[in-house]
């Protein structure tokens, strides 16, 4: 079968999707980096899904990928106020909890 | 007379008498005030009954001495344990023993030590503590239990005869093996209370409850007005109640309660008057004198129950001192130690000095504490224990004691010290004390029946001549002082004057009067003049009765001669007082004619020709008999013969000196009827009597003696003694607790406070905000880094999963 090269694929966009949201300081850029790695994970559930003849895997990405949709929803508005409030989505100086 | 249940329920509720009185002092205290008599009625009231029941208690005892004698062929019924009947028939003789046997009936007080249920008891039926264990209540007694008791026990079967057949009434709560309720319950300390019944306890519940209600009449007029009114006569209740409490006791231990209520009874009453100085004083004088003698009463009380094998029983004390169970060594010690006691209460030299000063009550108190209560405590004691007394100090057969010279002593001493006073109370007071002298002298040579008889005649005629004092009192403005308002009051107060003669009389022991027989008896029973017999030859106490025989007569004439005769000295108009005060002092003045008859000698009966048997009722009435079988013991005493020759020179001897000293005030009044003395005097010129007059008047400075000499001359020594302690002992001990407090202060306050405790509480702030500043450096506020945290976290995890598991 051809497994190795969904879940190579699957390792390399979750990867990019850490660095992402460990390296960019642009919030929007950081959501997508989030979306990068959810959908790494849907690639894992479809592939395994269809290795194994079986259709749950495919039920649970449908749930991630809304639950994904709602998800954006909520960290869109969270990035627009910090920009109305800051006039920046700059997540590194979104530091107030700093102790 | 009475049916034999009534008799027994009057024997067994004696105890109703002192309850009376004690109950009316509850009452009056709390509601007195506002009833409309002040509490005077309850006083009264209480006091009606307790007489009434007094008096049927003495009849009831003396027909049952009566039964004893004349009945004793006639067939008794003893209840056998199978509650059949068993007629008895006594000889005359067995009969004759029970006579005058004590009732006792006693109930536990309190106890210390083991359950007594716990403890094994003696035999059953012949301790008290059986029947005790039976369940009943405390107020029950023996009666009852007859069924337990021991048909062959004779003592039992004897006790009935008086009654008629009732045995059930008495118990002989001291028969041989009978011990008592302290002993039968082993380590069990126990101490019961209540009433014995016989002659001596009936005759001073007829005494003190007589005088005491005339008293109670006679305060009403009195101290009206008084502003403590209600109070007095609380208190009036309480002495009387605290006196037949004593009177009725069966242990050495209720005798010291009842003795030292009567004690504080008389301070409050005394210093009824505080607001005056020397009222309080006197009262203080009282209480602290009486403290001295306190002391030897209880030693030889202490004494006493020790040697009687842990026993306060009045009963037994005497039944072991009789038996020669105890040695006679320790019975000397035991009453020279009562002896002080008797010194401190009645009024014996040494210890006489409060008596006089006693006088600042109010004087119907005076004539209820010289009369009934009180004073007479002493004596009474003596005759309760008289065994003790008689044993130790081996009156039989001998001429001189410590008791027989304390009272020869005290009736000289007191009755001449009668001649120097001003104050009619004092005079009266000295002849009090000359009288308890007389008392305890007869005790002292034995005779027994004489002094009792003496308590109990002076009882009335000193009453009746304080009363009368408070009359003459009354009358000139609230003075006692004879020579400055009194005198020819003999006009004005015609009841008082006579009343106080009759009075005065039997105190000299003018014939037919009360004190005449009973004088008589106490010099014949010195056993000096021939044919008396007697217990021994006391010259010196036989010498000291005859002197103040003459004294008594030529004091009391003294008195007499100047409150009633002569001009009157003092100012307004004297008046007689009202009934209620007339009244008590007619009748005290007919009883101190005719008690005299209770004790006539058999030869003067025989002489008039009157039955054979009224002679020496009292004799028969009141001597101890049955269980302490003092009397018929061995080393009991013996009754002197009456004499008719010394009747007639002790009688002569007081009219001379009597007769004297109204020669002497004749001649006076003759003279200057305003006057109170020579002014030329035989005084005045003899220096040596001078001297003896001012002896006298400075009362043989015994008080200069207490006061100046032995309270003054310890109480500087004692004060710097007890200052210099203060100030080195104590202070230092006060100041080296304190300077050992600060040290100790310090140190805690340095070292522990503000090290220890300090540390460890800014220790743990300190490693708490260390704490925070360390994890505040991972606080950084960056998403990323936080994510950076996470995804290592997880990554780290799943390494571990993977590789590890």
């Amino acid at each position: 079968m051809f497994l190795n090269q969904f879940l190579l694929l699957a390792a390399v966009l979750f990867c990019i999707g850490v660095y992402g949201v460990l390296v960019r300081k642009n919030g929007v850029l950081v959501l997508m980096s989030i979306e990068l790695i959810l959908n790494a994970v849907n690639i894992n559930l479809v592939a395994f899904s269809a290795f194994n003849q079986n259709i749950d895997g495919q039920v649970f990405a449908l749930f991630i990928i809304a639950v994904a949709a709602a998800e954006v929803g909520v960290g869109l508005a969270i990035v627009l106020l910090i920009y109305r409030n800051r006039r920046s989505i700059d997540v590194a100086e979104a530091n107030l909890l700093k102790g | 007379m009475f049916a034999a249940e009534e008799v027994s329920w009057l024997f067994r509720n004696v105890w109703l008498i002192p309850a009376l009185p004690a109950l009316s002092f509850v009452l009056i205290l709390f509601f007195g005030k506002r009833l409309p008599f002040k509490g005077a009625e309850i006083g009264i009231a209480s006091v009606v009954v307790a007489f009434s029941l007094a008096v049927l208690t003495t009849f009831a005892w003396i027909g049952n001495i009566q039964s004893a004698e004349s009945h004793s062929e006639e067939a008794i019924f003893l209840e056998g344990p199978d509650g059949e009947q068993t007629p008895i028939v006594l000889t005359a003789e067995e009969a004759g023993e029970a006579r005058g046997a004590p009732i006792i009936t006693e109930v536990e007080w309190f106890s210390i030590g083991p359950d007594a249920n716990k403890v094994i008891l003696g035999t059953e039926g012949n301790s008290d503590a059986g029947h005790d264990e039976d369940g009943h209540s405390d107020d029950e007694d023996e009666d009852g239990h007859s069924d337990d008791e021991d048909a062959g026990h004779d003592d039992d079967e004897e006790e009935g005869a008086g009654f008629g057949g009732d045995d059930n009434v008495v118990d002989v709560a001291f028969a041989e093996d009978g011990g008592t309720v302290a002993e039968a319950h082993g380590d069990r300390f126990s101490i019961s209370i209540g009433t014995l019944v016989d002659g001596q306890s009936v005759m001073m519940l007829f005494v003190v409850t007589f005088i005491s209600l005339l008293v109670h009449v006679y305060s009403t007029d009195y101290v009206k007005g008084d502003r403590r009114f209600t109070h007095y006569f609380a208190f009036l209740s309480l002495f009387t109640s605290a006196m037949l409490f004593m009177v009725l006791s069966t242990s050495t231990m209720q005798l010291i309660v009842g003795w030292e209520l009567v004690g504080v009874c008389s301070f409050a009453l005394i210093g009824h008057w505080w607001e005056e100085k020397a009222n309080s004083d006197a009262a203080l004088k009282a209480f602290l004198t009486n403290r001295v003698g306190d002391i030897g009463l209880l030693i030889g009380m202490s004494i006493l129950y020790f040697a009687a094998g842990r026993t306060f029983s009045i009963p037994r004390i005497n039944e072991l001192a009789v038996n020669g169970t105890i040695p006679k060594g320790t019975l000397t010690i035991a009453a020279v130690c009562l002896m002080a006691a008797v010194m401190s209460k009645s009024g014996q030299f040494i210890l006489h000095t409060w008596l006089p000063d006693a006088m600042a009550g109010p004087t119907p108190v005076s004539a209820l504490i010289h009369a009934a209560t009180m004073v007479v405590a002493g004596v009474y004691m003596i005759g309760r224990l008289y065994p003790v007394f008689f044993i130790g100090f081996g009156i039989a057969g001998s001429s001189i004691n410590l008791m027989a010279f304390i009272g020869g002593l005290t009736t000289v001493g007191g009755g001449a010290l009668a001649f120097v006073q001003k104050d009619i109370k004092k005079v009266l007071a000295y002849s009090t004390v000359s009288q308890l002298g007389y008392m305890v002298l007869a005790l002292g040579m034995g005779a027994y029946t004489a002094g009792m008889f003496h308590l109990f005649t002076h009882a009335f005629f000193k009453a009746c001549l304080f009363l009368g004092a408070g009359s003459v009192s009354h009358a000139c403005h609230h003075s006692f002082d004879m020579k400055a308002d009194m005198g020819g009051l003999r006009k004005y107060m015609p009841k008082t004057f006579w009343t106080f003669m009759i009075g005065s009389g039997a105190l000299a022991g003018i014939p037919p009067l009360a004190g005449f027989w009973s004088k008589d008896e106490i010099l014949v029973g010195a056993g000096v003049w021939p044919n008396t017999g007697g217990n021994g030859t006391y010259y010196l106490p036989f010498v000291f009765g005859m002197i103040t025989a003459a004294m008594t007569a030529a004091y009391m004439a003294r008195t007499i001669w100047l409150t009633f005769f002569g001009e009157y000295r003092g100012h307004d108009e004297p008046h007689e007082s009202g009934a209620r005060i007339t009244t008590p002092l007619i009748i005290l003045a007919g009883m101190a004619v005719v008690v005299g008859f209770l004790n006539m000698p058999s030869g003067f009966v025989k002489f008039f020709g009157a039955p054979e048997g009224l002679a020496h009722r009292f004799e028969d009435w009141v001597e101890p008999a049955g269980v302490s079988t003092f009397v018929t013991s061995d080393n009991g005493f013996t009754h002197a013969k009456p004499s008719l020759s010394l009747a007639i020179v002790a009688t002569l001897l007081a009219l001379t000196a009597g007769g004297a000293v109204v020669a002497y005030y004749r001649a006076l009044y003759a003279k200057d009827s305003k006057a109170t003395e020579y002014t030329d005097g035989v005084m005045s010129r003899i220096p040596g009597l001078r001297a003896g007059h001012k002896f006298l008047e400075e009362k043989y400075y015994l008080d200069h003696l207490y006061t100046g000499a032995i309270a003054g001359g310890t109480k500087g020594p004692l004060a710097r003694a007890t200052d210099w302690f203060n100030q080195n002992v104590l202070d230092g001990i006060v100041n080296g607790v304190g300077k050992l407090s600060v040290g100790l202060g310090n140190f805690i306050y340095n070292i522990i406070d503000q090290k220890a405790i300090d540390g460890v509480v800014n220790g743990s702030g300190n490693s708490a905000s260390g704490a925070g500043q360390f994890l505040r450096g991972m606080q950084t506020g960056q998403v990323r880094q936080y994510a950076t945290l996470m995804f290592g976290a997880t990554a780290v995890v799943a390494a571990i999963f993977i590789f590890a598991v």
